[in-house]
């Protein structure tokens, strides 16, 4: 065993490691725990829970593009309740940090789920999905909307007293306002990105190639835009990110920390290699040990511009 | 449900673009089964990205089959493989046709490349049933009897056996499956599918079909492969986890 730390922490929250696994890829946790040791790794956003179950969007959901993918789950879910009762038993079973995703129709529907699911022990942190691209009410509304953003942040956080997280919109023109709105309304961090808007179309039927006609666009191709707005509220906001966008690798952390992030999440790549997130985590320890890095987070923000 | 390192053994061209591909992999051959599928990934680069997955066509010892027509940059890329790759497999996923039971006789219905699982479901009911195997295709092109027994075939253009689609063929054929106790397993294109699910229910026969989509990971975390449910309105099944073998009365096609 090595000296290296590689722990870290983005607010008030402390992660084993800076390797988490994004929301919408690691469902509720029971099937990736069969690919990947969850007591090793970061921490698990679970996906999105809205108060009642959602169906979701109708098929085709999603389709590849070039190095990424569209989706247009429709933010499919169980539900709080059906989640505290029959998702969170399983979950408990790991030592591993459980943050909470939540998304909405409407603001009062956000504080509702924050103020049912801060009961719950085993939640160490919510992470508010303001910048859903896939449903028609809630979701991107809020997301390009900073005064809503604010009135969320605020609200949720007046409901509990753990780490609260906003996932923000990468389909906005300054990224960092909605970052400084964040902070100044209480909130304890940023995750960014979110997907962006994309759609495909079949050239022979002239339809888009998903039936809600666009998508969240993810994976390796979103990568630069993904640092770049990392980057982009690192240099503006004094607020911890945790940075999320087509990661493939091991390189993929360390430069989305370099730019600035606290902690990352892998996303696509779970839906490829559920196991990658042990490989990475591995390799982030070999990078520190080659480079002399005692902590990996001071990696966060060492940009040299 | 295992990751596993796999190695391409053959690529054999069955008919023009259709391709079966024979792989090294003893984790999958011993515990898959017919109507099971794999997630496989074609390049290590990141285009494709995602995993593509097949429905196993057969199994030979410690070697799995394949079988796939070039459609994309997916299925290119695996035709061109070459003996002696690697490959990288997510495997076994779903569930499988529940072929033992009561019944008689297994009808198989296939369209097209939805022959794929039947050679594999063939060999492993073996002599314990009869058999008895109706293939569709537009052509006697795509007419694909891989491993199957006892054959009766329909085009389309009526290039080869019954002029007309593979339900209406097996229609023709009532009296041959209203004599036995069958259990019909079905696989192919959604229109097929319908119109043998319309079939069976105006019959009242047992059949478990085997369908496909677009999916990401394969094993239910992605939710990109809704399918509807007959039995909860407000909920979708998923095609990877809850499927890809379901009973025909279960989902709406």
């Amino acid at each position: 065993m090595s000296n290296i730390d590689l722990s870290v922490q983005v607010g008030t929250l402390k992660f084993r490691n800076p390797v988490l696994l994004a929301s919408g890829t690691v469902g509720y946790g029971n099937e990736m725990s069969e690919f990947v040791d969850l007591n090793k790794i970061g921490g698990i956003v679970t996906k999105s829970l809205s108060l009642k179950p959602r169906k979701g969007n109708p098929p085709q959901r999603i389709v590849e593009t070039a190095s990424g993918m569209l989706n247009a789950i429709g933010l499919a879910n169980v539900g709080v309740e059906v989640f505290l009762k029959e998702k969170i038993p399983f979950l408990k079973k790991f030592d591993v940090p459980l943050i909470c995703n939540i998304a909405a129709s409407t603001i009062e529907e956000y504080v509702e789920c924050a103020r049912i699911l801060t009961e719950e022990e085993a939640i160490n942190a919510f992470e508010i999905n303001v910048s859903c691209p896939n449903v028609k009410e809630g979701g991107l509304q809020f997301g390009n909307d900073i005064s809503a953003v604010g009135k969320i942040t605020n609200k949720v956080k007046s409901v509990t007293k753990k780490p609260v997280i906003i996932k923000l919109s990468p389909n906005v023109s300054n990224i960092a306002d909605f970052a400084k709105v964040v902070k100044d309304e209480g909130g304890d961090a940023v995750s960014a990105i979110n997907t962006l808007v994309g759609t495909a179309f079949d050239i022979n039927t002239r339809k888009p190639k998903i039936k809600n006609v666009t998508g969240g666009l993810s994976g390796p191709a979103i990568k630069p835009v993904a640092l770049a707005k990392v980057l982009e509220i690192k240099k503006t906001v004094d607020i911890p990110i945790i940075g999320i966008g087509g990661i493939m690798n091991w390189k993929d952390v360390v430069e989305f920390m370099i730019v600035g992030a606290s902690a990352v999440q892998l996303g696509t790549l779970n839906f490829i290699n559920p196991s990658a997130a042990t490989k990475i985590i591995e390799y982030l320890e070999k990078y520190c040990l080659d480079k002399g890095i005692e902590k990996i987070s001071s990696v966060t923000g060492s940009y040299q511009i | 449900m295992l990751i596993v390192d796999a190695k391409v053994e053959e690529i054999i061209e069955l008919e023009n673009q259709i391709f079966l591909i024979k792989i090294l992999s003893p984790e999958i051959a011993n515990n898959i089964k017919p109507g099971q599928f794999v997630n496989l990934r074609v390049s290590e680069s990141t285009y494709p990205l995602l995993r593509r997955p097949f429905s196993v066509c057969d199994v030979e010892g410690d070697f799995i089959y394949l079988m796939f027509n070039v459609l994309g940059e997916g299925t290119k890329t695996l035709a061109n493989k070459r003996n002696g790759d690697p490959l990288d497999i997510l495997g076994p996923l779903g569930n499988g046709f529940n072929y033992e039971g009561s019944y008689e006789t297994a009808v198989i219905v296939a369209g097209g490349l939805g022959s794929a699982p039947f050679s594999y479901l063939t060999r492993k009911i073996g002599k314990s049933k009869k058999v008895l195997s109706f293939v569709g295709g537009k052509t006697f092109r795509e007419v694909i009897t891989h491993g199957m027994n006892n054959i009766l075939t329909a085009t389309d253009d009526g290039s080869l056996g019954f002029k007309g689609n593979v339900v209406e063929l097996l229609n023709e054929n009532i009296n041959l499956l209203n004599s036995k106790v069958i259990k019909i397993f079905g696989c192919g294109p959604n229109a097929m599918l319908r119109s043998l699910s319309s079939f069976c229910i105006k019959n009242n026969f047992e059949c478990e079909i085997s369908t496909e989509c677009a999916m990401a990971c394969g094993f239910g975390i992605c939710q990109g492969c809704p399918v509807e449910s007959t039995k909860d309105k407000d909920k979708y099944l998923l095609v990877c986890k809850d499927g890809p073998v379901f009973n025909i009365k279960d989902i709406i096609l």
